[in-house]
């Protein structure tokens, strides 16, 4: 199960780098968006999967049965895509703020903030 | 005493709460300089208790590490927690005055707020999945900052800014990822102890790597620092030196914090790295800065090139080295910040910060030109200013391991560096106004020029101070060092005595 | 978007996510649920509202500013978490409170996690409103 996770992971790495490298940063957001599934996938991994039972405690006992999954990595996980939807919520809103006042989504383009006559002299 | 290590990233917390509710009025911004300044006291307290009886650690909800998350004071983090509160409060006070009633109402102060506590809690934090939180916080804040206001500069800079970062992000989560697959503990101090018994030794090197690269971003070392020029001279003065001043110096933190006290088993071949990247960073970023014509780019390239020194302080990894590198961090946050705020008055005064399109400031405005000659010559490493001690102790360090060439690398980078601050003096400061301007002091109003000028004047004089009294300065960052080093104390500190 | 099935629909499910997200909510203390669940869910409430019948309208039924809602839970939390300094504990400990416990009674049981919890849910239902309501209005 490891293997074919990793293999996953592997693949949305590539899927990733493959439109992080392209001029347009609309789709350079999606490869970031798929590069932190990735991401997400991979702590999930580290956790070491197990077929276990939810990580509750019954009314009453002390300590959870045998066999339970391993609770950390999940809620990393969980933690990790709050923090990046809200990131990526931003990002989406600025790249589209990009798109309205630059009027270009090309980063060879985007050259406002560092003007091509200053960086020739 | 754990309230104590949580109070200094509460107080901004609470600050920025109570300045939203009040963003409509004057008050707001008052709330905000209050808060800094209790801020201030928060860390004075921390510092002085860290001081009496060594690292303290809280642990959260009375959680026992490492299964909690626990938030650590050593001599480093209480350090860098003061240094915080003093540029916050300065910034906010410079706030006051140049921050548009717009931008207060779209929550400047808030985000501002939002921000230290955000530092605060990455200098603070011992567990490394809470840091990449911290991280976080800032980085949303950061986010916000930036583009507040709307000009298409900021927007561009912008851009540029939050793709790198993010991308630092992700692999900074997938490093945690790894590492936590390898030791099963996030906790650093149990970090410290359970990475010697990972039998795969070469693999926890490549996720130092990877620690390295996504740590670096943030640092903005070569070859991983374009964001940052591309953006830091776009947003409003206090923004940009609030940045300028703390958000690459997190990063700084960050390195040395995981390279003394987890990756400290290959330092033939990580530290070598560091090396590599602290050398070319100094350098680029100077020749970069040569180049420039913009009062904020220069400095923005400047930053880049200081961070090398700090590397290069950690990647030597001896006691002195070490304790140039604590020494530099201090120094750097208190210059650098102030040098961006006097660039926010040349361009009142003069209606620009390109140097080719402004003049006439030291005939005009001697006063400012003495505040800015002040960090300029620090920056640069004049004794007795406290640039000279920091880079006299890295540049000693680097003789002591007979590295001839960095430290060669290191006082040619110094040069170039009053180079940089020459062309500033003498465009901005010595030739006349090209449109005629007299840029006066008197042209900004009473209140304005007590609110812009008393921030810079009480930097100017912390880095006289450190200067002309540097031994207490310098004993500290000697026992920060020794704590570096000896991570034991540290370690004790959080998991408890251990048979 | 202007459709006349999604906006009555629309009326007794907003009502329905809210209700349940308020479940949740409580529901979260021993069992799966909780502050966070239960803003994304009173959020959806919100968010089909303002698909339904625009931004304008979803914030008028809010009536509070969305980040005045997500300031407000941080608040609550960070107080939660303060509580215990009277106690002399640590920053987040749970303190309990058993509202009219007797002999043989257990009482209502109150604690600062169940605020704090409440902070996280107003957090959450003010940070997802303030960008959804934003890119609606942006885009």
């Amino acid at each position: 199960m490891e293997t074919l996770l990793s293999l996953t992971i592997g693949l949305l790495v590539a899927a990733a780098v493959y439109l992080m490298l392209a001029r347009n940063v609309l789709k350079f957001l999606f490869g970031m968006i798929l590069l932190s599934n990735a991401a997400n996938l991979l702590i999930f991994t580290a956790g070491r999967l197990t077929f276990g039972e939810p990580p509750l405690i019954a009314a009453g006992e002390k300590l959870p049965p045998p066999g339970v999954a391993n609770a950390l990595p999940q809620a990393l996980v969980l933690t990790a895509i709050v923090i990046g939807f809200g990131l990526f919520a931003f990002a989406l809103v600025l790249v589209f703020r990009a798109y309205t006042t630059l009027g270009t989504l090309n980063t060879d383009d985007m050259r406002v903030a560092e003007p091509q006559e200053e960086a020739d002299r | 005493m754990s309230w104590l290590v949580v109070a200094p990233i509460l107080v901004p917390f609470a600050t920025a709460i109570i300045a939203f509710l009040l963003r409509e009025r004057p008050l707001g911004r008052w709330i905000s300089v209050a808060g800094s300044a209790l801020a201030l006291l928060a860390a004075g307290l921390l510092m002085a208790q860290v001081l009496g009886q060594g690292v303290i650690a809280a642990q959260m909800g009375n959680w026992a590490a490492p299964f909690g998350i626990t938030f650590v004071a050593d001599n480093l983090s209480a350090v860098m927690v003061v240094i915080t509160a003093i540029a916050g409060l300065a910034v906010a006070i410079y706030a006051t005055a140049e921050i548009t009633p717009r931008m207060e109402y779209l929550g400047y102060h808030t985000l501002f707020q939002v921000l230290l506590a955000g530092v605060t809690g990455a200098f603070l934090t011992g567990d490394i999945f809470n840091l990449y939180v911290w991280f976080e916080v800032m980085l949303i804040a950061s986010f916000g900052l930036l583009i507040l206001g709307g000009r298409p500069e900021q927007i561009d800079g912008g851009i540029k800014y939050v793709t790198l970062n993010l991308i630092s992000t992700v692999l900074f989560l997938s490093a945690i990822g790894l590492l936590y697959g390898m030791t099963g503990t996030l906790n650093m101090a149990d970090l410290a102890v359970t990475v010697g018994q990972v039998e795969n030794q070469g693999l926890l090197t490549v996720v130092a790597m990877m620690f390295m690269v996504a740590f670096g971003v943030k640092a903005a070392v070569f070859p991983l620092f374009f964001w940052l020029p591309a953006s830091y001279h776009t947003p409003a003065f206090s923004v940009s030196a609030v940045f300028a001043g703390l958000l690459t110096k997190v990063g700084v933190y960050a390195l040395i914090r995981v390279f003394t006290l987890i990756f400290d088993r290959d330092i033939g071949y990580t530290h070598t790295v560091l090396l590599w990247v602290a050398g070319f960073t100094m350098v680029t970023g100077v020749l970069g800065a040569a180049a420039q014509m913009d009062f904020r780019k220069i400095l923005s390239f400047h930053i880049v090139s200081q961070i090398g020194y700090m590397v290069l302080g950690l990647a030597l990894f001896t006691p002195l080295a070490l304790t140039g590198a604590v020494f530099y961090l201090v120094h750097h946050i208190v210059v650098k910040a102030n040098l961006f705020l006097i660039a926010g008055v040349v361009q009142r005064l003069t209606g620009s910060t390109g140097l080719s399109r402004i003049g006439g400031l030291y005939t005009h405005a001697p006063l400012l030109a003495l505040l800015f000659l002040v960090p300029a010559f620090s920056l640069a490493g004049f004794p007795p200013l406290s640039g000279f001690w920091a880079k006299f102790l890295l540049i000693k360090a680097a003789l002591g391991v007979e590295g001839w060439f960095i430290a060669f690398l290191a006082l040619a980078v110094g040069l170039l560096t009053i180079y940089s601050m020459t062309k500033i003096w003498a465009e901005a400061f010595w030739k006349p106004h090209p449109d005629g301007i007299e840029p006066r002091i008197a042209m900004l109003g009473r209140a304005e020029r007590w609110r812009l000028l008393t921030p810079i004047a009480g930097l100017a004089a912390l880095t006289v101070t450190i200067g002309l009294f540097p031994e207490p300065f310098v004993q500290f960052a000697e026992a920060t060092a020794a704590q570096l080093l000896d991570p034991s104390s540290y370690v004790t500190a959080v998991l408890g005595e251990r048979p | 978007m202007n459709s006349i099935i999604l906006r009555v629909a629309t009326r007794y499910l907003a009502a329905i996510l809210l209700i349940f997200s308020l479940y949740m909510l409580l529901r979260g203390h021993n069992e799966p649920g909780g502050g966070f669940i239960g803003g994304l869910i009173g959020a959806t409430g919100f968010v089909l509202h303002a698909i339904a019948c625009g931004t304008k309208e979803a914030r008028a039924a809010l009536r509070l500013q969305p980040q005045t809602i997500a300031l407000s839970g941080l608040g609550l939390a960070l107080l939660a978490g303060m509580v215990p300094a009277l106690m002399g504990d640590a920053f987040l400990t749970g303190q309990w409170l058993f509202l009219g416990a007797a002999e043989g009674e257990k009482g209502l049981p109150i604690s600062t996690v169940l605020f704090f919890d409440i902070g996280v849910y107003l957090v959450v239902l003010g940070a997802i409103l303030t960008l959804v309501f934003a890119m609606e209005e942006e885009i």
